[in-house]
């Protein structure tokens, strides 16, 4: 620390006070300073943006592989065919909705479980490393489990419980085929509550607790504490994480290829351009639908982003 | 007096304290309870494991394992270990420089490319699917255990990349000025003053990393067949399969998530750091 004090002082004479850091940059040349940018941000420019202006070429295509020789420039009609579809429109619907959903829920779930395990108790390590575990399990895997351990109606482990609890005569539902958009959201909630607490426990454990053992001196209630000094802080986190828990939950795969393979109403979008690219093989319409999903996902980004640029306001650099 | 004060509160908070401890507990074992379910399963012999109400006290066997790895799942374990590796290892290559260029020596509108960086994942899969797919097809990449791990090297670089900048920026400008003014070079700071700030953060960029890799399942079903076929590609073997092997089924699962769950529960404060981005201090 001492080298610290006493080199700054000197560094800032040399170059003279307001803009010592800004003259020291300036001699380190632009281009140094670019440089080590330069390999990611190229590579990321060729892997993701050269394929979506692909993307954006062939959704004004015809072009189905089963008829190659219909290859042909085809205006915005693939467009008009997938915004026209009612299948279109339902994936559209479902993935608002299982987004919507499956963020929510997890979130509140995980800030009550980030709060319950703030505390100290015996155990709160071993609580913690149970609550991880659905987050660790390979979705796949996961949505395996939901699909044919919980919810088959023959053996899985809720009808199970259920004769277990009330006998021969309990009833039997088959929750998949009663309820397939809550059995995905059910299976993703699991998947995704441990993520968000996680996020928030370090959001509560990062509070200044001096401030909060003070207010309760003071007289402030539990219910005030927490309205007017965790949930403020709390805010950056609650963003962080559910901007992460959407990015990831809007692109869902996984849990509706394996639970209802997108049957039953169930098919959002990625599956529903998965389907349209590798099973029927028309690629201009599949293209046209990833337009359509890249400009839907822009224009909520954006709203998303500038919560998130908040981050960068509490840093002084 | 304001002695008095904590202690009564302190009584009330213990009172109510055990009760919310037990909820604490009893969630835990709610979020848990699917994975040990799927673990006992996995031991039970087939008629066991597929009945109801449950057999929970059927006797164990490693019958279901035995068969799992019969079905021939170690090149696939394979392939999604060296992709997750190796791209693990490329992201870190990549995203460290940058995240250096993004927060020791800024350059110019860095907030930008942040959210350029960002923005990428934000880009639906979907939507770059086909041109990937075409592009493989041309050149002869499908099925090739390299075009998955330049994929999955774009799929996590942007994440690295926020996370180490955030961790290079608690490495204070003062400590950097003055190591310049000692005569250190760019490399001897990196060694000497940058690196033990930022070890720590790069385990955690790299661990998230290797679970997003380990777990990606779209880009890997499309792209590969027999050759390059990933561990959760095989688990999709069973999806139709109407649980008719139930306990292999949980067997194949509980092995393809070992490695994750392993790294995970070593590493649990690295992964909180890593989840929020680095921006946990």
């Amino acid at each position: 620390m001492s080298v610290d004090t006493e080199a700054r002082p000197s560094g800032r004479h040399a170059a003279g006070p307001p803009g010592s850091q800004s003259t020291m940059l300036r001699k380190t040349g632009d281009w140094a300073r670019r440089a080590p940018l330069l390999p990611a941000l190229i590579f990321m420019i060729v892997v993701t943006q050269l394929p979506f202006v692909v993307t954006i070429i062939t959704s004004f295509m015809d072009w189905n592989a089963y008829y190659p020789d219909e290859r042909g420039f085809a205006g915005i009609d693939n467009f008009r065919r997938v915004l026209t579809d009612a299948n279109t429109r339902q994936a559209i619907l479902v993935t608002i909705l299982l987004t919507a959903a499956v963020v929510l829920i997890s979130l509140l779930l995980g800030l009550g479980i980030a709060l319950l395990l703030d505390r100290r108790f015996r155990g709160r390590g071993i609580v913690r490393t149970m609550m991880i575990t659905p987050f660790l399990v390979v979705p796949v895997a996961a949505a395996l489990l939901w699909k044919h351990a919980l919810y088959n109606p023959e053996y899985g482990l809720f009808n199970g419980l259920l004769t277990w609890i009330f006998g021969d005569n309990a009833p039997q539902p088959d929750w998949i085929s009663n309820q397939p958009l809550w059995s995905v959201i059910f299976a993703l909630v699991w998947q995704w509550t441990p993520f968000m607490m996680l996020i928030l426990l370090a959001g509560l454990q990062s509070r200044p607790l001096d401030v909060i053992e003070a207010a309760g001196i003071d007289g402030a209630s539990q219910w005030d504490i927490f309205r007017y000094m965790t949930l403020p802080h709390l805010r950056q986190y609650l963003e962080l994480s559910a901007l992460l828990g959407s990015i990831y939950v809007v692109q869902n795969f996984d849990a509706v290829f394996t639970i209802t393979s997108g049957g039953l109403g169930t098919a959002n979008l990625p599956y529903t351009i998965y389907q349209t690219f590798y099973t029927a093989h028309d690629y201009g319409r599949a293209s046209a639908a990833g337009v359509i999903v890249v400009i839907g996902t822009i224009i909520i980004a954006t709203f998303a982003l500038r919560s998130v640029s908040s981050l960068f306001k509490e840093e002084g650099r | 007096m304001s002695n008095t004060v904590t202690i009564v509160t302190g009584k009330k908070r213990r009172g109510g304290g055990v009760a919310l401890s037990g909820l604490a507990w009893i969630v835990g074992t709610l979020f848990v309870l699917p994975v040990l379910w799927m673990a006992l399963t996995s031991f039970h012999a087939e008629e066991d494991a597929a009945k109801n109400p449950p057999a929970v006290a059927a006797p164990l066997t490693l019958d279901g394992y035995r068969s799992f790895f019969d079905s021939g799942p170690w090149p696939s374990i394979a392939n999604s270990l060296t992709a997750s590796i190796l791209s693990t290892v490329l992201v870190i290559l990549l995203a460290f420089p940058a995240a250096y260029a993004l927060s020791i020596k800024p350059v110019k509108k860095w907030t930008d490319v942040m959210f350029f960086f960002l923005s990428t994942k934000m880009l639906p899969v979907v939507a770059g699917l086909l041109p990937i797919y075409l592009f493989a097809q041309f050149t002869g990449l499908l099925d090739n255990i390299w075009l998955l791990i330049v994929l999955y090297t774009s799929m996590n670089l942007p994440i690295a990349v926020w996370m180490l900048r955030s961790f290079l920026a608690e490495v204070p400008v003062e400590i950097l000025e003055a190591a310049s003014v000692d005569g250190a070079g760019l490399i001897r700071t990196l060694r000497s003053v940058v690196a033990p700030v930022v070890t720590p953060g790069i385990a955690s960029a790299a661990l998230i990393c290797f679970i997003f890799s380990w777990n990606e399942l779209l880009f890997a079903r499309v792209l590969t067949g027999t050759v390059a076929q990933t561990a959760p590609v095989f688990l999709t073997g069973f999806v139709t399969s109407q649980g008719l092997f139930l306990a292999k089924v949980c067997a194949a699962s509980l092995v393809v998530s070992l490695p994750v769950l392993i790294a995970g529960f070593a590493a649990q404060d690295k992964l909180v750091q890593g989840l929020s981005l680095g921006a946990v201090k």
